[in-house]
């Protein structure tokens, strides 16, 4: 096997595949919460992505990734045989769920990416968690099936109610606390609209609440403060700090203007990739 | 020919440079070399030698430039500096070897010592050093900056078996993500490294330790670990709007040009390009910042709290950016930045006046009341220096560290663990080329006196 070696890729929705990468150095101490960094090409951006699953019989890591941008779109351009050019990781803190009993998972769209490992995890812990799992419609579910088995309960919404109920997984959550159900903590991630939207429910509930800040970044390892958010009021660092944190504690609005830093070039990129279709 | 002046750097035009990325100094033709070369008076007690952090033999290598032999005197410096053709364009050698030459002022001034370096690794050809008998040592090596580029080569050289892990896709740490192109030139930055891989070391890439990789397994594996991990976490001012889009620490802004080469046309990495650059600080790094942001076509402004005299960057550093157009706003301190709809929109300042010296020596600035004034710009580089990286010491607790997050060795990088070695930046806090070079020798010293033997 060749170093950085897509073993296998599959098609999970419409824009978002599936990736088995073989890196045994990162899957020997990859844990839930994690991120990996990944180059395509020899003159190709650093893209984080969540680590999804992994193996460390087989030296494999998984990641999830939507096609976005130039990179995700060059990615689905890859086969299985095809090998990245640089993978590097485990990086960031993993995930500590410890001190909570009763415990709320709530993925939108690519989040359930890292649910799912949460999800495993915490079976193995002997805490069967409950899953909300969102997404804009049908086809864009991810997960559900694998969820299905880890999970106490799984529940399902869509935008537009092709698939479980119609709404947003925030108003989920709000139904199951109305209809009685208590947790001592809600893990939210996904879209930052929705980790904002769980984030002030929660608050407002007084339920702590951990989000998983997908920041842009650069090296990932602290090196340039390109991941930056403010977190009670204090600048902190996604790649090193993170990626998770109180979602009460994040300036949301700062992290959804930060993240649209390059939408113009990414248009521009997108453009050249698609071969001057935009 | 006592008399004789200082032979001066041939440079590019500062019309020409800042449309380009290409080095600014073009080097010594070999009758400059030469002409300069015969202004050594090859002092017996050279003086200027003990200003040198690695012992470079100058008066000796510079001997062999008067016989017009560059391959000689490269040899000579190779004895004693692994990286002599970075070590020629980044060392502050006015402030090392150069200010304790013998030829003072009225003696034409110093001779261009740095200069000669350079020329010699320029023009000297690539030579196969024969590798010596493996001794059986085995050492893992963290990060591939200076420090640990030197520490490698001089273990090698004396057949320890080294292996650097480097946690970026390419080597070279802050000589290839820091330090800009028209300073110093990628390709021989990868030429030097390329003679360091030939002396047998091997580089691994993509491994960061302390996520990867922990320092525990490493001594399992190697007889010691020397770390060289550097101090790149970037510092910021603690002020309003540091997050607004625009807004940028001079590491990220190098990093996206110099590493991501963000600067060329058809980059895939990304980077906004300011019509109004303001730059915080006035150290090397700032300097290097200013210079980028002018080539990539910005007015650039560069704030700082103090006056001239007391710019920590060198002299040559602080010339290049006047000639290139970099406007000095002195005496100014940024007290918050400006936004609208999240982007930068201009910088909030304050006027300083010098007060008494503090603790480094230098007069301390002081606030004048009701001086606040605006800046406009679209764009902010903050260049105010960079603290150790925390991921060793988090992943090690072990590692002994000051409150400032340096690893805490003695003089030859011996660590509070056992086999555990650390040079550079890690210890220092944010120093030089030469600074880390010379730690990583001393520690290469270190650990074959310490190990080699000890071995059965």
């Amino acid at each position: 096997m060749k170093q950085f070696e897509i073993l296998k890729k599959r098609r999970l929705a419409e824009n978002v595949c599936e990736y088995v990468v073989y890196a045994p150095l990162v899957a020997k101490h990859a844990l839930a919460g994690q991120f990996v960094i990944l180059r395509t090409d020899e003159d190709g951006e650093r893209v984080p992505f969540t680590v999804c699953d992994y193996s460390r019989n087989d030296g494999t890591v998984t990641i999830l990734v939507q096609e976005v941008g130039f990179t995700t779109l060059r990615l689905s351009q890859l086969e299985e045989g095809d090998a990245l050019c640089d993978f590097a990781g485990p990086l960031g803190n993993p995930t500590d769920l410890g001190q909570f009993e009763r415990i709320c998972l709530v993925g939108g769209g690519i989040g359930s990416a890292v649910i799912f490992p949460q999800a495993k995890q915490l079976m193995r812990d002997g805490k069967k968690a409950d899953v909300i799992l969102g997404a804009r419609n049908n086809s864009l579910l991810m997960y559900a099936d694998e969820l299905g088995k880890y999970a106490a309960n799984l529940y399902i919404t869509t935008d537009d109610g092709s698939c479980g109920k119609k709404g947003f997984v925030s108003d989920m959550l709000l139904e199951l606390l109305n209809e009685g159900k208590r947790y001592d903590c809600v893990f939210a991630v996904g879209p930052l609209g929705m980790m904002k939207a769980v984030s002030k429910l929660t608050e407002k509930l007084n339920i702590p609440c951990v989000v998983s800040m997908n920041s842009l970044m650069v090296d990932g390892t602290g090196m340039c403060g390109c991941c930056r958010l403010t977190v009670n009021g204090k600048t902190a660092y996604a790649c090193i700090e993170g990626p998770e944190f109180d979602g009460h504690a994040v300036d949301f609005d700062e992290a959804i203007s930060r993240s649209r830093m390059y939408a113009a070039k990414e248009k521009e990129h997108l453009c050249r990739i698609r071969g001057g279709i935009c | 020919m006592l008399k004789a002046s200082r032979v001066p750097m041939p440079t590019r035009s500062a019309e020409e440079r800042i449309r380009c990325f290409d080095e600014v100094a073009l080097g010594y033709t070999p009758q400059l070399a030469l002409e300069e070369a015969s202004r050594c008076l090859g002092c017996k007690n050279a003086p200027c030698m003990s200003g040198c952090p690695v012992g470079v033999r100058i008066p000796d290598f510079i001997a062999k430039l008067k016989q017009g032999d560059a391959d000689g005197a490269a040899a000579v410096i190779k004895g004693d500096n692994n990286l002599p053709a970075i070590c020629g364009r980044v060392c502050p050698q006015e402030n090392q070897c150069e200010k304790l030459c013998v030829r003072r002022e009225k003696l034409g001034g110093s001779v261009a010592i740095g200069n000669l370096e350079r020329f010699a690794a320029d023009n000297a050809t690539a030579t196969s050093c024969a590798r010596p008998e493996p001794c059986g040592l085995k050492v893992a090596i963290v990060g591939s900056g200076p420090a640990s580029l030197s520490c490698a080569a001089d273990l090698a050289k004396c057949g320890v078996e080294a292996t650097i892990f480097e946690a970026l896709h390419k080597a070279g740490g802050v000589l290839v993500y820091g330090i800009p192109e028209f300073r110093l030139p990628k390709a021989l930055v990868q030429k030097e490294i390329d003679q360091i891989a030939a002396l047998g070391v091997k580089i691994v890439k993509n491994v960061v330790i302390g996520k990867t990789l922990f320092i525990d397994e490493l001594l399992e594996q190697y007889d010691a670990v020397f770390i060289g991990s550097g101090a790149g976490l970037p510092s910021f001012l603690g002020i309003e709007g540091e997050n607004l889009n625009g807004v940028y620490s001079a590491n990220e802004y190098l990093t996206r040009v110099n590493l991501m080469q963000a600067f060329k046309e058809d980059a895939v990495t990304p980077i906004l390009l300011g019509k109004s650059v303001a730059v915080v600080g006035a150290g090397n790094v700032a300097m290097d910042s200013a210079r980028t942001a002018r080539r990539l076509g910005a007015d650039v402004k560069l704030v700082y709290r103090r006056s001239r005299a007391e710019m920590p960057a060198r002299a040559e550093e602080i010339e290049h950016a006047e000639e290139e157009g970099v406007e000095f706003v002195l005496l100014t301190n940024p007290v918050k930045i400006l936004g609208e709809e999240g982007k930068v929109t201009g910088m909030r300042c304050v006027q300083m006046r010098l007060g008494e010296p503090d603790q480094s020596g230098r007069r301390r600035p002081v606030e004048v009341e009701g001086s606040e004034h605006d800046i406009a710009c679209d764009e902010v580089i903050v260049a105010l220096g960079t603290t150790p990286n925390p991921i060793i010491k988090q992943s090690m607790p072990s590692l002994e560290t000051t409150k400032k997050g340096t690893i805490v060795a003695d003089e030859w990088g011996r660590t509070s663990v056992k086999r555990v070695y650390a040079g550079g930046d890690a210890i220092t806090g944010a120093a030089t080329v030469i600074l880390a070079m010379g730690a990583g020798k001393r520690a290469a010293r270190a650990i074959i006196d310490d190990l080699c033997g000890k071995k059965d």
